[in-house]
């Protein structure tokens, strides 16, 4: 028997599984991956603390600078929670082994990130994400964690809008398994992944858990509120990390003219780039003044990166970047103890959440700060009275998807090709839905998701193996990104402002009327939304 | 541009019209337009997340990381050593069972000031990605299933020079047995490795360390007796 459901098993998923052993739950992660392959692998630049290793530095500046990111959309009690627990929470990471870059005193060293009053981020060289989740990982052998890899989150068994546990596609066996749990907490991740070849996220980030949350009646929110990393390579959309900035690299044009503060917000300086490409210029990261010695040092990972896809040497050369989708600040709508909205027994921590500490638009290094500071504060919410329920026997969910999946093993051949469509559509996004939008384009690409939503029996499954099946996996990936994407077009299409990572040229200032969060459900197969004042 | 995959018993040509693209670029063109049956592993496309270990022409690359260019002669087949599963996909669940052998995280943190180079110590070994190549690569693997492998016995390393670790005798004792005296040192490991990692080096360091509690190589003991 299983108190605590854990679907999920990047860095937010561990480290709440962590917590919940440690307080004696039993404990079960399920991730549709391998471990140590989750999207926390690719977090680079730091881990924010005000710790004042480096410069100045205090909890209250950075709960300030983390709300001024969030222009007026975050809790303020839930980013005071965080930013109070951050000494604490590098502590015990420092305290299980994770190998930060240290100053000479022995001090944890720190880096500034953009929008940060000081040098804020702790970090492991540029490989801070790879470092923290493998460090848990190992935690999570040493202790005995049970983690069942490589099943695919299906939905979640609810019954009078309680959460009973999830069914799963057992990717290796092709059989449709339910896991039953006293409580459930989703850490799928974000959904980047819609914003297809125009993100730096996993192909895996397709928001799984956030559309399960959907079809299960619970509620989403902030949907509209995608930040674009200003600078992804331009040909293979890979990240270089923001300390590339940080750390003092300029940002030009294809004249050599810096046009930007490179140290201002994300979104900001996503937008003048945006702007300068739109014009008609190629824009530059230029590294070239650290000399090689220091950029291996200090950016072993980029150089590695630039060399790889774009074929160059940043010691030498300007890399040519552009601003793609990089993390996804809209998720399922939770209260502060990260329950989720319309669903009991149910919480979601880390990016497929909005605990509100983002705001309209994050800060960065305090995404990987999110997922350890409240997946661990998850941890322990959830093993809270675990035994005053007790598990109630179910298969009709069940039942459900498993003809559903043997359903899609039926009709052959299809009229249409869902990668091309899947393909075509995440460039859709990124135009339509992306750094600037309007209305009318926001309006056309809603119905081209819902043809495509109309035509899907047109498109399915080629490959008719039941073991280890990707294109069976990639097919339920691409229902979710239908899914989520109309619910973030429907979100952006009725915020007529511009506020943190959503920009409208028609409306480019913050109105008070929508200092409110957006919030959708699906109610009798009809898309409900409503604006909740903040 | 030609691509010959290794699928289970068949070798099958694809052609892709690219003239120079990455490895994992041909490879979801094949899937998305031409086979969606071709099976394979990736998720970060940058070289971090260690999904997408393939071999091309018989060496252990990433395919994400790895050009290819029309005219070569490339021929991608699946890891060594590990369960294929289909196509290019194999089963590292059971090499990574190898962590827990060699008991390769931090035993008791205690609190100690560390340095710069006390992080520059196991700095390398922690950029480990997981992605198996490796594993794939040792020809111990092949004569003997037992060996803890190469990534194993670095991230022992990694946790043994790490200043906060005040129990370093307990992973000293684990990497004994089907541990670090089966390794021949050929550097098959060190050639291949994405991170440009060297486990062999590490598991020179820790034959040394070994030595400090006492042990001593097994094979050097059996052979002087057997010599006489």
């Amino acid at each position: 028997m299983i108190d605590i459901l854990i679907i999920g098993s990047g860095g937010a998923g561990l480290t709440a599984g962590l917590e919940a052993k440690e307080k004696g739950a039993k404990v079960l992660i399920v991730g549709k991956g391998y471990v140590t392959s989750s999207q926390t692998s690719m977090a680079q630049g730091g881990i924010n603390s005000a710790l004042g290793n480096i410069t100045e530095d205090s909890i209250n500046a950075h709960i300030e600078d983390t709300l001024k990111s969030a222009h007026g959309l975050a809790n303020i009690d839930m980013v005071e929670k965080m930013c109070n627990n951050a000494p604490k929470t590098i502590e015990w990471l420092d305290k299980i082994g994770v190998p930060f870059d240290r100053v000479e005193e022995g001090k944890i060293a720190q880096r500034q990130l953009g929008g940060a009053s000081s040098k804020r981020a702790c970090y492991a060289q540029d490989y801070t994400g790879l470092k923290i989740l493998h460090t848990l990982y190992d935690n999570c052998l040493k202790n005995g964690m049970e983690i069942v890899e490589e099943h695919f989150l299906l939905n979640l068994v609810v019954e009078k809008g309680v959460v009973l546990g999830a069914t799963f596609l057992d990717i290796a066996s092709g059989e449709v398994k339910q896991i039953l749990a006293k409580k459930t907490i989703i850490a799928t991740g974000g959904y980047g992944a819609i914003y297809k070849n125009y993100t730096t996220n996993a192909n895996a980030s397709t928001g799984d858990g956030i559309a399960s949350v959907l079809r299960a009646g619970g509620r989403v929110s902030n949907m509209e509120f995608v930040q674009f990393h200003p600078t992804a390579l331009k040909h293979s959309s890979v990240l270089i990390s923001e300390s590339a900035r940080g750390e003092g690299g300029y940002l030009v044009n294809s004249k050599g003219e810096r046009f930007t503060d490179e140290l201002l917000p994300r979104d900001i300086v996503a937008r003048a780039i945006y702007s300068q490409i739109k014009s008609g210029e190629d824009v530059f990261l230029d590294l070239k003044h650290f000399g090689e010695e220091k950029l291996l040092k200090l950016m072993p990972q980029e150089v590695h990166l630039c060399k790889i896809y774009e074929d160059i040497n940043p010691a030498l050369e300007l890399i040519p970047i552009k601003p793609v989708a990089h993390y996804t600040m809209g998720g399922i709508e939770v209260n502060s103890n990260l329950e989720v909205d319309g669903l009991k027994n149910c919480y979601a921590v880390g990016e497929c959440s909005n605990a509100k500490i983002h705001g309209a638009n994050r800060l960065g290094g305090n995404s990987l700060l999110e997922i350890i500071a409240l997946g661990q504060f998850v941890g322990e919410e959830a093993s809270k009275d675990l035994d005053k329920i007790s598990i109630k026997e179910t298969n009709t969910q069940l039942k459900k998807d498993m003809e559903f999946i043997e359903s899609l093993f039926e009709e052959y051949p299809f009229s249409q090709n869902f990668y091309q469509i899947e393909n075509n559509l995440g460039e859709k996004f990124y135009k339509y839905a992306g750094i600037v939008r309007d209305n009318n384009s926001l309006n056309n690409l809603l119905n081209k998701i819902r043809v495509i939503k109309a035509s899907i029996d047109n498109m399915g499954i080629t490959d008719k193996s039941k073991e280890h099946n990707s294109n069976l996996v990639n097919f339920l990936e691409f229902l979710n990104i239908l899914d989520i994407g109309e619910i973030v077009v429907e979100s952006a299409l009725i915020r007529d402002e511009s506020r943190g990572g959503h920009y409208k040229e028609a409306y480019p200032s913050e109105d008070k009327i929508y200092k409110a969060n957006s919030i959708f459900w699906i109610e009798d197969s009809i898309i409900k939304s409503k604006f909740q004042k903040v | 541009m030609k691509i010959v995959i290794d699928r289970e018993d068949k070798k099958v040509t694809y052609k892709v019209p690219f003239k120079s693209t990455t490895l994992l670029k041909a490879l979801y063109h094949i899937k998305n337009y031409q086979d969606p049956t071709l099976t394979f592993s990736s998720n970060c496309r940058s070289g971090v997340c260690g999904e997408c270990a393939v071999r091309v022409n018989g060496k252990e690359v990433l395919a994400c990381s790895t050009k290819i260019n029309s005219g070569e002669e490339i021929l991608v087949s699946p890891l060594r050593y590990h369960k294929i599963q289909r196509d290019l996909k194999v089963d590292r669940k059971e090499p990574q069972k190898r962590l827990k052998s060699a008991t390769s995280w931090l035993k008791i943190s205690k609190e100690v000031t560390i340095g710069i180079s006390d992080v520059g110590e196991s700095e390398k070994q922690s950029d480990c990605i997981l992605c198996s190549s490796c594993y794939s690569a040792c020809p111990v693997l092949e004569v003997n299933s037992n060996f803890i492998g190469p990534f194993a016995l670095t991230r022992a390393y990694r946790y043994i020079a790490d200043p906060r670790e005040s129990n370093i005798k307990e992973t000293i004792d684990n990497i004994q047995n089907s541990g670090i005296w089966d390794c021949t040192l050929c550097g098959e490991c060190t050639a291949v490795c994405p991170q440009n990692i060297d486990p062999k080096m590490d598991i020179i360091k820790l034959r040394t360390l070994s030595a400090q509690f006492g042990y001593s190589d097994p094979n050097f003991i059996s052979m002087s007796f057997g010599s006489f």
